[in-house]
């Protein structure tokens, strides 16, 4: 008798402690449900707030290509009188894949040569305008000597002075500079320890060609605003304008981005 | 009774507009956050002419919105934080301009080592990033103590950058990275070769990770975004080796005028630009 009852005692004890685990398996698949719902709530907030973002970008998209429109066509007298001369070097820094789209480099040359810029430097961080300058200079060259002999008025015959770099002539010319510093300044015998200054820095680098001049002003085209590893030694106190995707390059936003950049007042830090 | 009756409204509405920043915050989380912010603090002048404010008024004023926007930045996730207090070209103000700011420097770090400061709350680590020696003395100590008082903080991390500019950096980083090799190659051949005057046209001593691992900024990851403020679109010398894939941002607001608004934009731009900005930085 005894005996039945422990049995019994322990058939009930085991199929109480599966009944338990197998509700404590219940709840937290509910509990799992609620938190993925919960999830997906702020999921769908988090997309609706981004469409709401993308919609803004799309209206100011249309508003900049009316004013680009209303620019090229002479309409604002400001834009008609711009002083050119207070870009002294002007720097394009190209997203690679769409620095591939070389009739559009060619084209926004030939603007920034009619616009009266003589000094450009053109910047892609994987070298693919590195592979087309030739291309480019042979273009514009062919372009000045027709337009010459045509005499059209499209023009400005004058040259425009092309410099093409990559992420290369950034980090990696900085490490060279150094270990041209380290041969000059440390492994010469000399017993004292130097103090190297920037002048040290800048003179290391244009002894190895990487001593471009600093740019006045950035135009960058690509997905966003980012100097995707520009020489960091020369862009110190260089305005950066974002201009968006190459291939919806506007005249008129050119125009308005120079024009801004001769408003700028810098400190330099003072 | 009614002070009291104040007190607690004011504390419910407190509490009902930190709940709501923290629903937005949890919103965004749903996004890529990012891991590093860095300020540049401009526009303080400005603000405290337009509001027609006594002098350093402005600094004290920026210093009011760089606490929310830290507690902000901490709050949604972001762990290391950088603000460019002091350039080495600002020492070149009026003295009593560069006093002015060095004495509410003092005071401040001297109030981040109290223990219920904002770093004590969130746990954060201070960094004091830029050639310190350039500092006033009793500054550059109180900088001192204050990194070796918040040295066991791990949670975030607050990068001051202070007597800093980019190119100093770089150069102090070459002079390390020179210093390390001329120590380490002394006995060697090379310098024997150097002193005979041969060319010697051999692999460069110094590589690319000497000159980053002496960088003032190797503490911390690269930024994801750069904001400057009062609308400027220059960096004026500041991580310009460390932004190669980060998003610039400068919205028009002057410095004291920053908030919650102009930093949810940013990130919002952020996420919108991070699939690009990704591919950037696992390019080599």
């Amino acid at each position: 008798m005894l005996e039945l009852d422990f049995v019994r005692l322990v058939m009930f004890l085991r199929w109480l402690e599966s009944a338990i685990l197998d509700l404590g398996d219940e709840m937290h698949k509910f509990y799992a449900r609620i938190c993925s719902t919960g999830d997906l709530g702020l999921r769908l907030l988090w997309h609706i707030i981004h469409l709401f973002v993308s919609i803004w970008y799309f209206v100011v998209g249309l508003m900049n290509t009316l004013e680009s429109f209303l620019i090229s066509s002479g309409l604002f007298k400001r834009y008609r009188d711009l002083d050119i001369s207070k870009v002294k070097y002007l720097a394009v820094v190209i997203d690679s894949e769409e620095a591939l789209q070389t009739l559009n480099v060619l084209q926004l040359l030939r603007w920034l040569a009619a616009i009266g810029l003589r000094n450009v430097c053109l910047y892609d961080k994987e070298g693919v305008l590195k592979i087309s300058q030739e291309a480019l200079k042979l273009w514009l060259k062919s372009e000045r000597m027709s337009n010459e002999t045509t005499g059209g008025p499209l023009l400005d015959p004058k040259n425009i002075s092309l410099e093409v770099i990559s992420f290369s002539d950034g980090k990696h010319a900085v490490t060279k500079a150094a270990n041209v510093l380290l041969k000059k300044h440390y492994l010469n015998g000399n017993t004292e320890k130097p103090n190297l200054t920037e002048s040290d820095m800048a003179e290391a680098l244009g002894k190895i060609g990487h001593g471009g001049a600093e740019p006045d002003l950035m135009l960058i085209y690509g997905p966003a605003r980012c100097h995707l590893g520009f020489p960091a030694w020369r862009i110190r106190y260089t305005e950066m304008v974002h201009m968006g995707p190459l291939k919806s390059m506007k005249f008129g936003a050119l125009m308005k981005a120079i024009h801004r950049y001769t408003m700028v007042h810098q400190n330099y830090g003072t | 009774m009614d002070g009291k009756r104040n007190t607690i409204l004011f504390k419910l509405f407190g509490s009902s507009i930190s709940y709501m920043r923290r629903c937005l915050f949890s919103v965004l989380s749903v996004g890529p956050v990012p891991n590093h912010l860095a300020f540049i603090l401009d526009g303080n002048r400005r603000y405290a002419k337009k509001w027609n404010l006594g002098e350093g008024m402005g600094y004290r004023a920026g210093f009011l919105s760089l606490m929310s926007l830290i507690k902000y930045c901490y709050e949604l996730g972001v762990k290391y934080v950088s603000i460019y207090a002091f350039s080495i070209d600002n020492f070149r103000r009026r003295p009593e301009e560069v006093q002015c700011v060095m004495d509410l420097m003092l005071e401040k770090i001297e109030g981040l080592l109290k223990e219920e400061s904002l770093v004590n709350q969130y746990g954060v680590r201070v960094y004091f990033i830029g050639n310190l020696k350039l500092l006033h003395e009793p500054v550059r100590l109180a900088a001192e103590r204050a990194m070796k008082a918040t040295s066991n903080n791990n949670n975030s991390i607050l990068l001051i950058c202070v007597a800093y500019t980019s190119t100093d950096e770089i150069v102090h980083a070459a002079q390390e990275s020179c210093e390390d090799k001329w120590a380490t190659t002394q006995s060697s051949a090379n310098i024997k070769d150097s002193q005979d005057g041969e060319e010697k046209d051999t692999d460069d001593v110094i590589k690319l990770s000497d000159i980053e691992s002496h960088m003032y900024m190797r503490v911390a990851p690269d930024p994801d975004i750069l904001v400057r403020t009062s609308g400027e679109t220059r960096l004026s010398n500041f991580l310009l080796w460390q932004t190669s894939n980060c998003l610039l941002y400068s919205p028009k607001a002057l410095w004291p005028e920053i908030g919650l608004r102009h930093l949810v934009w940013g990130v919002l731009n952020f996420q919108r630009a991070h699939p690009y900005l990704e591919r950037g930085r696992k390019q080599p």
